[in-house]
């Protein structure tokens, strides 16, 4: 996918070079363009009957963009599984006089999506949208949003996380950003794409591994393990800067990175005093504090959103499980064993709800994503793959990212909270492994 | 095959390098940029420790560096005890050797919990070591969990390569 999205760049920066077969270009482009979204692969497993019926018409004049507006719209909304999308085809309303209302009526549409694109300069745009409501024959919401034309993909989000608001009463995520590791050949790559998995950049790249990539809670920093010196030792690194300082590099090894939701601490997995055990470290590297102290292993700490408590793998009980502690300013062997079912419960992820967490069940050999309320205990399993890894809630809790393998290779699925919607999210050439849901943007 | 021709290539730099504080010289340009006398490729008058030597004999258990594990297992099997119980005597006699041990893991289940029980596979190691006169300052336990699996692909051939602790003396 990142490579199409290359090719189609370079196109483009040449385009600008002659005007003269501009038009004839794009129209190439559009041609370029129809594979990638052929090559999402949607899977949607029942709960047909409660999705919103919504027709987004293709917007007036953004077959001249290098990047069309609804297409874009459309997968990340598709991608949810709570809506349905209706064929437009053979309607073409741009603004609310040309709606009418009993033809989208007719074709089980509830709600609309019409727009425009305008030419502002060079390379900004105008992107005009309306949301309106079928059966009331009335606007919802609109918005025009100004963009450069390398953010046109960014605007179509903006545009999605309206829509997904306005009809669903939670917070969109589809401006947000992932992080993972790619490996190709023997590089390692760690990542950060839009939650789509468009827009991929390399954030650091080596030929030894890296995992467990951790979003700071402003979405400013990246903590991650690397290997580069024989040994995993946990650094944090500025997305803007690229600048990076080891925060974790003690005897023996350093791991499983974890961030307090205030970004002023890391949780980390240290060797150096015997076992694996949990400590907290400042987010500077200072002020080394244990947290556990078990005979067992204690790794993968997680926080919870008000910070207050930590889910983490633990097999004091004699298989992996997980377990809840309490953070506190002393270090406490005391926890609550929260998963039962089955051998084998792995990296948990809390919900942003605080209220459940999403982790890896063993399932008659088979690794698979599963939810649990931490009230009720009640155990989902979301998923029905064989090598599922790393789980990571959306920001809104709707949907959890995670990685898996198909045909040998590593790919990022996403599956929504219910487990009706399943996708894959990326047909890059390598590994794609340890994927983590980036925090909201800081507009929102 | 490669990774001989590697590994010989390290020692041969390594010889050249002058005095280092890194623990591992495994980049080969760092290597030979540090080199003063960068023609010197044999190492004659370097201040190489002696015992490297001994280590590389192919006759010698010391050139042997792998442990191999049972399914989900982290005990030394007896096969392997004169191979660590020999390393731990070495290091015992030469107080300036030290090394760091790998452990590892197939690469079923979670990458970070993997890596905790690569952790313990090392540590038995070192825990045998210790008990038969090495010292802890010799010794760094660490793991790589199943991030550098010897073997690739799904299935007990490749799996029984990857459950394994490696030892690594440093400067080597």
């Amino acid at each position: 996918m990142g490579n199409f999205l290359l090719f189609e760049n370079l196109i483009l920066m040449s385009i600008h070079r002659s005007k003269s077969i501009y038009r004839a270009l794009i129209l190439l482009l559009c041609l370029i363009s129809a594979p990638v979204y052929a090559q999402l692969n949607i899977e949607i497993f029942g709960g047909g009957a409660s999705r919103i019926p919504i027709a987004i018409v293709p917007f007036a004049d953004e077959n001249k963009l290098q990047q069309s507006i609804t297409p874009v719209i459309s997968a990340d909304l598709q991608r949810t599984g709570l809506f349905k999308l209706v064929d437009p085809a053979g309607l073409s309303p741009h603004a609310p006089v040309e709606v009418v209302y009993s033809d989208w009526a007719n074709r089980g549409a509830n709600a609309l999506v019409i727009g425009r694109v305008v030419a502002i300069s060079g390379d900004q745009v105008e992107i005009q949208f309306r949301l309106m409501d079928v059966a009331k024959k009335s606007q919802l919401t609109g918005l025009a949003i100004t963009v450069p034309t390398a953010q046109l993909r960014m605007a179509a989000h903006r545009i999605a996380d309206v829509i997904y608001e306005a009809l669903t009463g939670d917070v969109g995520v589809f401006s947000t950003r992932i992080a993972y590791v790619l490996k190709r050949g023997n590089k390692y790559a760690l990542q950060v794409a839009d939650a789509d998995g468009y827009n991929a950049q390399s954030i650091i790249e080596y030929t030894e591994p890296i995992i467990s990539p951790a979003w700071s809670p402003d979405g400013n920093q990246l903590a991650y393990v690397s290997f580069e010196n024989k040994k995993p030792i946990v650094y944090v690194q500025k997305l803007a800067t690229r600048e990076r300082r080891a925060v974790a590099s003690f005897k023996g090894s350093n791991s499983a990175p974890a961030w307090s939701p205030d970004g002023k601490k890391l949780a980390v997995v240290l060797t150096g005093q015997g076992g694996s055990q949990i400590f907290l470290v400042n987010a500077d590297g200072s002020g080394l504090q244990r947290l556990s102290r078990s005979s067992g292993i204690d790794t993968e700490p997680n926080f919870s959103p008000d910070g207050r408590y930590i889910l983490f793998t633990s097999d004091r009980g004699g298989s992996p499980q997980i377990y809840r502690m309490p953070v506190t300013n002393t270090e406490t062997s005391n926890a609550e064993r929260l998963t039962f079912e089955g051998s084998y419960n792995v990296s948990p992820d809390y919900s942003r709800d605080g209220k459940g967490f999403t982790f890896i069940h063993r399932n008659n050999g088979q690794f698979n994503v599963a939810v649990q309320e931490i009230g009720s205990r009640q155990v989902q399993i979301l998923t029905n793959s064989k090598f599922d890894e790393s789980p990571s809630f959306a920001p809104n809790g709707k949907m959890i990212l995670y990685a898996t393998e198909i045909n040998g290779h590593g790919i990022l699925s996403a599956v929504s909270r219910d487990g009706q919607t399943r996708q894959h999210l990326s047909v890059q050439i390598g590994d794609i492994r340890e994927p983590a849901w980036g925090p909201l943007p800081t507009w929102k | 095959m490669r990774k001989l021709l590697g590994i010989s290539l390290i020692v041969l730099l390594s010889a050249c390098a002058s005095q280092t504080t890194q623990p591992e010289v495994d980049d080969l340009n760092a290597g030979a940029g540090a080199g003063s006398g960068g023609s010197d490729l044999m190492g004659s008058g370097s201040d190489r420790p002696s015992y490297f030597s001994q280590l590389q004999d192919p006759n010698s258990i010391l050139s042997q560096r792998s442990v191999y594990y049972e399914y989900d297992s982290y005990t030394v099997k007896s096969e392997y005890r004169e191979l660590v119980l020999s390393h731990a005597r070495f290091l015992r006699d030469n107080a300036s050797a030290s090394v760091i041990l790998q452990g590892n893991t197939d690469d079923r289940g979670s990458r970070e919990y993997n890596l905790a029980l690569g952790q313990r596979r090392a540590d038995s190691v070192r825990n045998m070591m210790t008990l038969a006169g090495a010292r802890d300052e010799q010794i760094e336990s660490v793991s790589l969990g199943e991030e550098k699996p010897r073997a690739l692909g799904h299935g007990e051939s490749a799996w029984s390569q990857n459950r394994r602790t490696d030892i690594l003396y440093r400067g080597e």
